[in-house]
């Protein structure tokens, strides 16, 4: 009898705060779970954001630090100038990378910092109560668009790798999604392919995971995995957008 | 033919009947227990047919709360 699955040493002890079927869980581990395979937990340095996560510094069992509101790519920069021997990451939903943090997740893009970033996008912000973000697709119902987001008052959702990819400092830049098993799989390569990069200086690596949030989308965790499915799928495609040519 | 056998172990009280893993198991043997209630007030994710199991870990692989363990023997 061989243990093929238990609770990775990179998560403590702490059980989530999060709602039920809420796929932050599910991110937290397979972070944990990469920070352990690399043997880095000694090293790492983690930024918690604002947001749904901001407990994020309770649950990884590394060094964390907290962040304002959107500038955990700010601080995990200067953590990594600091100490470039640590493994910096941060991790940010979408109302803190997206909306006010957009302009820290580009400048840190842009300069190449070496950290890497898990960004969770449920396309509406979860903690302050399923208020619309930047990236809550049109129609899409939020406390803040009850008839549904119109793309007259408020543009198309941003596509934050395709936008990232764009610059040449962002040097991995993968969207992936966990709505299923095979996904998740997908989703723990794409973050450790993001470390790997980090460990060798390659640059800024991201990686952009599609996510539920079952509470604000008025959905049981089973419907909104196959809301996630059938509407952000087709909005967001999965695949990778950027890598260095001589790891592809 | 080699076959697979696993067995898995919850963790009831972190288990917030989210049932993600149903969806997950390919042999649909993980159910939620309706005759019993956790700490948290939920029922629980179960196994009855334990035999049924092939330890593929997708049940555990999609839980949100590591509520699930997984162990796995190989018949030759």
């Amino acid at each position: 009898m061989a243990k093929v699955f238990e609770r990775t040493n990179g998560l403590t002890d702490k059980a989530f705060h999060y709602c039920p079927g809420c796929t932050h869980g599910i991110i937290h581990r397979l972070v944990g779970e990469v920070l352990e395979e690399l043997d880095v937990l000694g090293e790492a340095v983690g930024v918690a954001p604002v947001g749904c996560s901001v407990f994020a510094y309770d649950y990884f069992n590394c060094d964390m630090h907290e962040a304002a509101h959107g500038r955990a790519p700010a601080v995990a920069t200067g953590v990594k100038r600091v100490n470039p021997e640590n493994v910096v990451f941060t991790y940010q939903g979408d109302g803190d990378l997206a909306s006010i943090g957009a302009a820290e997740i580009v400048h840190a893009a842009a300069r190449g910092e070496n950290i890497t970033t898990i960004f969770v996008n449920n396309a509406i912000y979860g903690m302050t109560g399923g208020q619309m973000a930047p990236t809550t697709l049109i129609g899409q119902k939020a406390t803040t668009s009850p008839y549904g987001r119109d793309e007259k008052l408020t543009g198309k959702p941003i596509k934050v790798s395709e936008m990232l990819s764009t610059l040449d400092g962002a040097k991995f830049v993968e969207r992936t999604s966990v709505h299923n098993a095979a996904n998740i799989r997908k989703t723990k390569k794409a973050i450790k392919k993001a470390f790997e990069l980090q460990l060798s200086g390659e640059g800024f690596g991201i990686v952009e995971i599609l996510s539920t949030c079952p509470t604000n989308w008025g959905l049981t965790p089973l419907e909104s995995l196959k809301w996630l499915e059938e509407n952000m799928l087709p909005y967001y495609p999965l695949g990778n957008l950027r890598t260095p040519k001589e790891v592809e | 033919m080699a076959k697979a056998k696993g067995k898995v172990t919850f963790k009831e009280d972190l288990c917030k009947g989210c049932e993600l893993c149903t969806t997950a198991c390919p042999v649909n043997i993980v159910v939620m227990n309706k005759e019993k209630i956790n700490v948290k007030g939920y029922h629980p994710a179960t196994v009855h047919e334990m035999d049924k199991c092939i330890g593929c870990a997708n049940c555990a692989t999609i839980c949100p709360d590591t509520v699930i363990e997984v162990e796995r023997i190989i018949e030759k």
